[in-house]
C-alpha cells in the first residue's frame, strides 16, 4: 500500500501582486495625466503672461499716438520695448500701420488676423531668424484724411517665455513623479492591509492541531464570511463524516471480536481432538488467521480509543519510569513465551503532563511490536532519560530493525515493513504512538542501532 | 610701422570698392599669416592699436585688417551692404543693439562672456567692454576765478549768472549728425528734465555744435571754449596736455556709454573673431580690469550716480522714425534760437 501523495494547490497569481500592479498603473495613469494638465495649465499661463506683456507694451504705443498739426505722431514711450527685455533678453520687433499705410518700425513684421477693437490678436511666427510672439491691437483714428484704423503690432523672441516652461516641464515632472512614489507607497500599503485578513484566517486554521475541526469564529470582513462559511460548514461535515466512520470502525471491531473469541476457542478444542497431522495444520494456520483478525480488530479499538481520548486530552502529572514498570511487567508474560529478555534500562525521574493510559498504550504498542518482531533470545531494553529539556522513552531491541525507507510509511494507518509478512500486525501499532506523542507536544523517532535491531524513541518536553 | 604706411594705400582702395565711407584702414600681423580677422570699428587705429598688437602676441599667425568707419557707416556696411567683417566695435550701443535685434550678430559663448556682468551682455550677442562716461570738460583759463560747476544744475546757473562771458564759448554735439551725441541727449532726457533747460540755456548763449569730442576738446584747449557738454571723458584723460582743463562727471547724474562688440553674421573667420573678443573682454572686467578708456569710474563717482546706458530694446526707441524726428525738433528749437 503505497501512502497517497500529497496534493499541493495549484496557485495562479496572487491578490497582493494583482492589487498591487492594478493600482501601480492607475498610479502610473493619473500621474501621466498630472503631469500633463499641470503642464498644459501652465503653459497656458505662461502663455497668457507673455501676451498680457506684449498687448501691454503695443497698447501703450497706440496710445501714444495724436494728431499734431494735421499730422500723425507718435511719441514711442521708452518703456514700450524696454519692458520687453527687463526679466531676460528678449529681441524685440514693431510694426504701427495707419490703415494700409506703413508708418514706423519693421514693415515685414507679419500682422495678426485683424484684432477686434477690444481684443488684441496674437499669433506666433519667425521673423528675422527667430521664433517670435506678436500681438496687435487697433483703434479708429481720424486724421485730416479721414477715418482710419490705426494698428500696432509688437513682437517678442521667446527665450523667457522657453525658460519658463523648461522649468514648468520640470516641475510638472517633479509632481508627476512625486505623485506616482506617494502612490506607489499607498498601494503597497493598502495591498498589505487588504491580505492581512487573509493572512490571519490562514494563520488561524493552520496553526490548529491535526484533530480541530471548530467552525472558525474569528471576525473575518464582509467579503470573506462566504468562504468562511463554507470552510465551516465543510469542516463540519468532515468532522462527522470522521466520527461516524470511527463509530463505526470501533462497533464493528467490537462486534467482530467476540465472535472470534468463540471460533479460536472452538478451534482449539478441535486441534487438540484431532489426530490427522494434515487437519491439525489446517486448524493451526486457521487459529493464526483468527489470532490475526483479532488482535486488528484489538488495535482498532485501541486506536478509536486513542482518538476519542485524544480529542480531550487529559493533563495530568505522570510519572513515567513507573508507567514503564507496570507496563513492563504486564507484557512480561508475552516476552518470556517468546524467550526475549525484556531488561528495564537506565530509569531517570521524569514526569510527563498527560493521559497516562494513552502513554502506556503507546508504550505497550512499541513493546509489543519488538516482541512480535524479535527472533528468539533477543533482547529489548526500555529506558528513561531526563536532561531537564526534554525526557527520552527509548525502546531499542537486537531484532532485525526496520526496513529502510524511513518511519514516514510506517506510521500510516495499515502500514507494515516489508520484512515482517510471517507475523501477525495490523499496522495501527506506530500510528497511535505517534499520535500519542504528537498530542503530547513531543516527537517520535524510529531507527535502527549500529550493531543491528531497532530503537524507537518518544521525546516529551519535561515538565 | 610699415602697417601704417600701406593703411594709406589699402585706404583708398577699399574706399573705392565698397560704398560705404571708410575712415582709415591698417592691417596687422605678419603678410606670411594665414587666418585675417577683419575688424570694423569706430575707434581710431592709434586708440585701438595696443589691444590689436597684445592680441597679435597671443596669437602669432593671425592678421588682424582693422577698418574703421563713422558708426552710422558700420551700421551701413553691415546692415544695409551685407559686408563680410568678423568682428564690429561701435560706440553706437543703439546700433549695436539694433544689428543684433535684427538678426545680423551671432552668438556668442565663452568662459569669458559668462562672466561678464549682465549689463555687459546682451543676447549673448552684444558685449560691452568699457564703461566711458559723459563729462563736461571746462577750460582752466576761463573758470581761474569762477567755482567749478559740480552738475547741471550748478552748470545753468553758473550759465545764467555770467552770460556774457560764455557767450558763443559753449560746445556740445550736434544731435542730428553725431550719433553718439544723439545717444548721450536722450539718454539726459530720460534720466532728468534739467538736460531741456540746460540746452536752452546754452542755445540762447549761442551754442557751438560739433561732431565730435575730440574737436571739442581741442578747441577748449586752445581757448575757444570755455566749457565743452557731453564729451566722451576717455577722449579727455588720454590727453598729454590735461593740466589746461577740468573734467567734471556731473554729480546729479552721469551718462555712462558702453563701447560694444559683436560677431556679425556675415563673419567669415568666425573663430578669429572669438578669440579676438574674448581678448578684448577679458581684460575689461573682474579684479585686474585695465578698461580702454582709461577711466576708473569706481575712483571718480559713486556707483550711485552713474547712469550706464542699458543695453536693450530700450535703446531701440530713440530710433524709431517719429521719436527721432520729434526728438530733432525739439532738440532744434532749444539750441537754435
Amino acid at each position: 500500500m503505497s501512502a497517497p501523495a500529497r496534493q499541493d494547490p495549484v496557485s495562479q497569481g496572487s491578490i497582493r501582486r494583482r492589487l498591487l500592479l492594478v493600482q501601480l498603473a492607475g498610479a502610473a495613469a493619473l500621474a501621466v495625466l498630472l503631469y500633463f494638465v499641470v503642464l498644459s495649465v501652465t503653459r497656458q499661463v505662461a502663455q497668457q503672461s507673455q501676451d498680457n506683456v506684449l498687448a501691454a507694451s503695443a497698447l501703450s504705443i497706440l496710445g501714444s499716438a495724436r494728431v499734431s498739426g494735421g499730422e500723425i505722431v507718435i511719441d514711442l514711450p521708452y518703456s514700450a520695448l524696454s519692458m520687453l527685455d527687463s526679466v531676460t533678453d528678449e529681441r524685440v520687433f514693431y510694426a504701427i500701420w495707419l490703415g494700409d499705410e506703413f508708418l514706423s518700425g519693421y514693415q515685414d513684421l507679419p500682422r495678426p488676423q485683424r484684432p477686434g477693437e477690444a481684443q488684441p490678436a496674437f499669433l506666433e511666427a519667425a521673423f528675422l531668424g527667430a521664433q517670435v510672439r506678436i500681438a496687435a491691437v487697433e483703434r479708429p483714428f481720424s486724421t485730416d484724411l479721414g477715418n482710419e484704423q490705426l494698428s500696432v503690432s509688437v513682437a517678442q523672441t521667446l527665450t523667457g517665455r522657453d525658460q519658463t516652461m523648461a522649468r514648468i516641464s520640470r516641475v510638472a515632472l517633479g509632481v508627476g513623479a512625486g505623485f506616482f512614489a506617494l502612490s506607489a507607497v499607498l498601494a503597497l500599503i493598502v495591498a498589505q492591509s487588504t491580505i492581512r485578513p487573509l493572512n490571519r484566517l490562514t494563520g488561524a486554521v493552520s496553526r490548529r492541531g491535526p484533530r480541530d475541526l471548530r467552525p472558525v469564529s474569528a471576525p473575518v470582513p464582509s467579503e470573506m464570511v462566504p468562504l468562511v462559511a463554507s470552510l465551516n460548514s465543510f469542516m463540519k461535515r468532515l468532522e462527522t463524516s470522521l466520527s461516524r466512520s470511527e463509530d463505526f470502525i470501533a462497533e464493528a471491531a467490537h462486534r467482530v471480536r467476540t465472535p472470534l473469541a468463540i471460533v479460536r476457542t472452538q478451534a482449539e478444542i478441535v486441534q487438540r481432538r484431532v489426530r490427522d497431522e494434515d487437519t491439525r495444520n489446517a486448524v493451526r494456520e486457521m487459529i493464526h488467521a483468527v489470532d490475526e483478525s483479532s488482535r486488528t480488530a484489538g488495535q482498532l479499538l485501541d486506536h478509536a480509543m486513542v482518538v476519542f481520548r485524544l480529542d480531550d486530552l487529559a493533563c495530568e502529572p505522570v510519572d513515567l519510569p513507573a508507567l514503564v514498570r507496570e507496563t513492563v511487567s504486564q507484557v512480561g508474560v508475552l516476552s518470556e513465551m517468546r524467550d526475549i529478555d525484556l531488561i528495564l534500562g537506565r530509569m531517570e525521574d521524569a514526569v510527563v503532563e498527560g493521559d497516562a493510559i494513552l502513554l502506556q498504550n503507546a508504550l505497550r504498542n512499541l513493546l509489543d511490536n519488538a516482541i512480535k518482531y524479535c527472533p528468539p533470545l533477543a533482547e529489548v531494553t526500555v529506558s528513561v532519560r531526563n536532561d531537564g529539556n526534554e525526557i527520552c522513552l527509548q525502546v531499542s531491541d537486537t531484532g532485525p530493525g526496520f526496513p529502510e525507507g524511513g518511519k514516514r510509511r510506517l506510521v500510516q494507518r495499515f502500514s507494515r515493513g516489508d520484512n515482517v509478512s510471517g507475523v501477525v500486525g495490523s499496522g495501527l501499532g506506530l500510528t497511535i504512538v505517534e499520535d500519542v506523542t504528537v498530542a503530547h507536544g513531543g516527537r517520535f523517532t524510529i531507527d535502527n542501532n549500529d550493531g543491528g535491531g531497532a530503537c524507537a524513541r518518544l521525546f516529551f518536553p519535561a515538565s | 610701422m610699415r602697417a601704417i604706411v600701406l593703411s594709406g594705400i589699402l585706404t583708398l582702395w577699399a574706399a573705392w570698392v565698397s560704398a560705404f565711407e571708410v575712415e582709415d584702414r591698417a592691417v596687422f600681423g605678419p603678410e606670411a599669416a594665414g587666418d585675417t580677422i577683419k575688424v570694423i570699428s569706430t575707434a581710431d587705429i592709434a586708440y585701438f592699436e595696443p589691444m590689436i598688437r597684445s592680441f597679435l602676441d597671443r596669437a602669432p599667425g593671425l592678421r588682424v585688417d582693422y577698418t574703421v568707419a563713422s558708426s552710422s557707416e558700420l551700421m551701413k556696411a553691415i546692415q544695409d551692404e551685407r559686408q563680410s567683417f568678423d568682428l564690429a566695435i561701435s560706440s553706437a550701443m543703439d546700433l549695436q543693439t539694433k544689428l543684433a535685434n535684427d538678426g545680423l550678430a551671432q552668438q556668442h559663448f565663452s568662459d569669458v562672456t559668462r562672466s561678464l556682468p549682465r549689463w555687459a551682455t546682451w543676447n549673448d550677442m552684444v558685449f560691452a567692454f568699457t564703461q566711458e562716461p559723459a563729462a563736461i570738460v571746462l577750460s582752466r583759463a576761463a573758470f581761474a576765478d569762477l567755482p567749478i560747476p559740480r552738475s547741471r544744475q550748478d552748470l545753468i546757473q553758473l550759465l545764467r549768472q555770467n552770460p556774457e562771458r560764455f557767450r558763443g564759448r559753449i560746445g556740445t554735439y550736434d544731435v542730428r549728425i553725431s550719433g553718439l551725441g544723439y545717444l548721450f541727449a536722450t539718454q539726459d532726457t530720460r534720466a532728468s528734465e534739467t538736460f531741456w533747460r540746460l540746452t536752452e540755456v546754452m542755445g540762447a548763449l549761442g551754442a557751438r555744435l560739433y561732431c565730435c569730442s575730440s574737436d571739442m576738446i581741442e578747441d577748449v584747449e586752445r581757448g575757444d571754449l570755455a566749457i565743452a557738454y557731453n564729451v566722451l571723458s576717455s577722449y579727455a584723460v588720454t590727453r598729454a596736455d590735461t593740466d589746461r582743463f577740468h573734467i567734471v562727471l556731473p554729480q546729479d547724474f552721469t551718462t555712462v556709454m558702453l563701447r560694444s562688440l559683436l560677431i556679425p553674421v556675415t563673419a567669415q573667420n568666425r573663430d578669429g573673431a572669438a578669440r579676438f573678443a574674448d581678448h578684448i573682454l577679458s581684460p575689461s572686467f573682474g579684479p585686474e580690469a585695465s578698461p580702454l578708456a582709461g577711466v576708473d569710474l569706481t575712483a571718480l563717482q559713486a556707483e550711485s550716480t552713474l547712469h550706464r546706458i542699458r543695453l536693450g530694446p530700450g535703446l531701440l526707441v530713440f530710433l524709431d522714425q517719429f521719436k527721432k524726428r520729434s526728438f530733432l525738433a525739439e532738440w532744434q528749437s532749444a539750441i537754435v534760437q
